[in-house]
């Protein structure tokens, strides 16, 4: 599935929730969800700098997709994790750089979006893309 | 619940609370739709009308430097601000208001002590005393001083109820000691440190004591006489004063011995490209053009408390810590971090294993301002083990159905995550 499909339906989702404590009861249930990250990458090196809970990410490219998984200790954080795996995990560094992050704004998470929040998505989100970018280069440079 | 309904609308002393309430333009927002329920105090306070009013009406009606202009409005001006530094010198009892410099806040306060009197007394061998629940602003600048100077910096560590461990803290005294920088209330705990003896017993080592006074100004009486600190340090915004502005306390002796702080104006008696005589203290520590109406905006917040009453203030916020600390305790699961026996209006908690960020991001959908996180003391969250926790902390505006509110919210953070 492309981003774009993916992020609809996260988008359709979110849209039957009327307010915030059904948005957020689903956030802990998807952070609950959140498939277990591998112990050995829950180290400093995957530790996501500035957020008030402690946030692993950890990426693997196969030559084609980057896979992602992640950990937190706080389970919102790990709910917000849930949605950005399932929208980039599986997909090309190309299609992850160019994507938009709209629909979190659209899915009413802007108040985590805040800097000011530091629970780690913009930082999770900063850190995604960089992983795609160096996954890029790598490529590229295999190519040539 | 309800303890608001009969008798505690009104607190002996303070009067009619809504009538207060009514003082801080603020309190009347609405957050999600819901009023506004701050209990974010040690953060910073909320500031009355009459303190809002000094600000706009010294841009309005008296805005000159100071200091410098023979003309009207800058004899005006200048009057005022010495007359700002005199009540807020007065309020915490200095000898002469020559003891008080205006500094942009707490954090500026002791990062002044450390570049000036630390700098020209702190050699290589010698210890710092400080202890483990000092907020970061009363660790780094020391932190920083020992990295110049070959000092170290030595840690009193506390009992598990969040106070003082006073008998390590005599042991770690010594002759090396020669600067004791201790928080009189621990923003993270609400412990009341006992400063008193704490300074008596530093002194006996001729270590020279620091007290870091954010916490206690707005919540205690200080007197810096009586309990002969050699500086004491605070913050206007968190007593429902300004933003941007504090004061240092120095016993004048000290100030007197000092070297300068910043270079610039004002602090200056006598400039050529040669050489330059410094003022006399306070103005030696005040480079440039100072925050005016700051302090004036400042005094006038010193003048509201003085006429609630800091006794009257204190006891309100007794009242509300102890209605708080019973009804938390009554909900299972949740554990006060810091049960010190001397407390003012703080209270840390923790919710079974809920991380306080997410316990946080439910209880602010209740339209309730908690903080969680690490507070700015790091160190002291790391030696209890903790990631952060929860605070609320109350001013004497809080009510007793708001913290009912906050209850209930914790109760239903507990059914969402458990
Ligand atoms: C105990 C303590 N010391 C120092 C400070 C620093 O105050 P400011 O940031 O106003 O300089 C604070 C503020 O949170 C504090 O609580």
């Amino acid at each position: 599935m492309k981003i774009e499909d993916r992020t609809q339906a996260i988008i359709n989702e979110f849209s039957n929730f009327d307010d915030w404590m059904d948005k957020y009861n689903y956030l802990i249930e998807l952070g609950k969800s959140l498939p277990l990250i591998d112990e050995q990458y829950k180290v400093e090196n995957n530790l996501i700098p500035g957020c008030q809970s402690r946030v692993w990410l950890h990426a693997e490219f196969d030559g084609e997709n980057v896979h992602f998984t992640a950990d937190s200790d706080a389970v919102i954080t790990k709910g917000i994790a849930n949605l950005l795996i399932r929208t980039f995990s599986g997909q090309t560094p190309q299609e992850i750089l160019s994507s938009s992050t709209e629909f979190l704004s659209e899915i009413g998470l802007t108040e985590h979006l805040s800097p000011t929040r530091s629970n780690g998505m913009l930082s999770m989100l900063k850190q995604i893309k960089m992983y795609a970018l160096a996954f890029k280069a790598k490529q590229e440079m295999e190519k040539s | 619940m309800g303890k608001e309904d009969s008798v505690h609308t009104s607190t002996p002393g303070l009067g009619d609370i809504e009538a207060i309430r009514a003082d801080f333009p603020i309190l009347r927002r609405e957050v999600e739709g819901k009023p506004l329920i701050y209990f974010d105090n040690a953060a910073t306070t909320q500031k009355p009308q009459v303190v809002i009013d000094a600000l706009t009406e010294y841009y309005k009606h008296m805005n000159a430097n100071v200091h410098r202009g023979v003309h009207l409005l800058s004899r005006e001006a200048t009057t005022a601000f010495e007359k700002a530094r005199e009540n807020i010198a007065d309020f915490i009892n200095t000898r002469s208001a020559r003891e008080l410099i205006f500094t942009r806040g707490c954090t500026e306060a002791i990062n002044l002590v450390a570049a000036t009197w630390g700098r020209a007394n702190i050699k290589a061998g010698d210890e710092i005393l400080i202890s483990a629940l000092e907020h970061h602003s009363n660790i780094v600048p020391w932190q920083m001083l020992c990295e110049q100077s070959g000092a170290r910096l030595v840690v009193c560590p506390l009992h598990p109820d969040g106070s003082l461990n006073m008998q390590e803290f005599g042991r770690l005294l010594n002759v090396r000691t020669r600067l004791v920088a201790i928080s009189h209330v621990s923003n993270t705990l609400g412990t009341i440190n006992p400063v008193k003896e704490i300074i008596r017993m530093a002194h006996e080592t001729e270590a020279k004591v620091l007290i870091d006074g954010a916490q206690a100004l707005s919540h205690l009486a200080v007197d810096v006489q009586d309990l002969d600190c050699d500086f004491y340090t605070f913050s206007a915004h968190k007593i429902y004063g300004p933003m941007g502005i504090g004061g240092l306390y120095g016993k004048e002796k000290l100030l007197k011995q000092m070297p300068p702080y910043q270079g610039g104006g004002e602090m200056i008696e006598n400039v050529t490209f040669e050489h330059t005589s410094y003022n006399e203290p306070p103005f030696k520590f005040e480079a440039g053009t100072p925050n005016v109406a700051g302090a004036l905006a400042f005094s006038a917040a010193i003048d509201y408390v003085k006429h609630l009453g800091i006794a009257n203030i204190a006891k309100r916020e007794a009242e509300l810590l102890h209605y708080a600390t019973g009804a938390l305790k009554n909900i299972p699961g949740v554990v006060i971090i810091g049960t010190a026996a001397q407390k003012a209006s703080v209270i840390s908690f923790l919710i079974d294993d809920i991380h306080p960020y997410d316990a946080g991001t439910i209880i602010d959908h209740f339209g309730i301002a908690v903080r969680t996180g690490t507070h700015c003391t790091q160190p002291l969250l790391d030696s209890l083990a903790i990631p952060g926790t929860i605070r609320a902390s109350f001013a004497f505006y809080n009510t007793f159905t708001e913290i009912d509110h906050l209850i209930k919210a914790v109760n239903k953070v507990r059914e969402m995550f458990l």
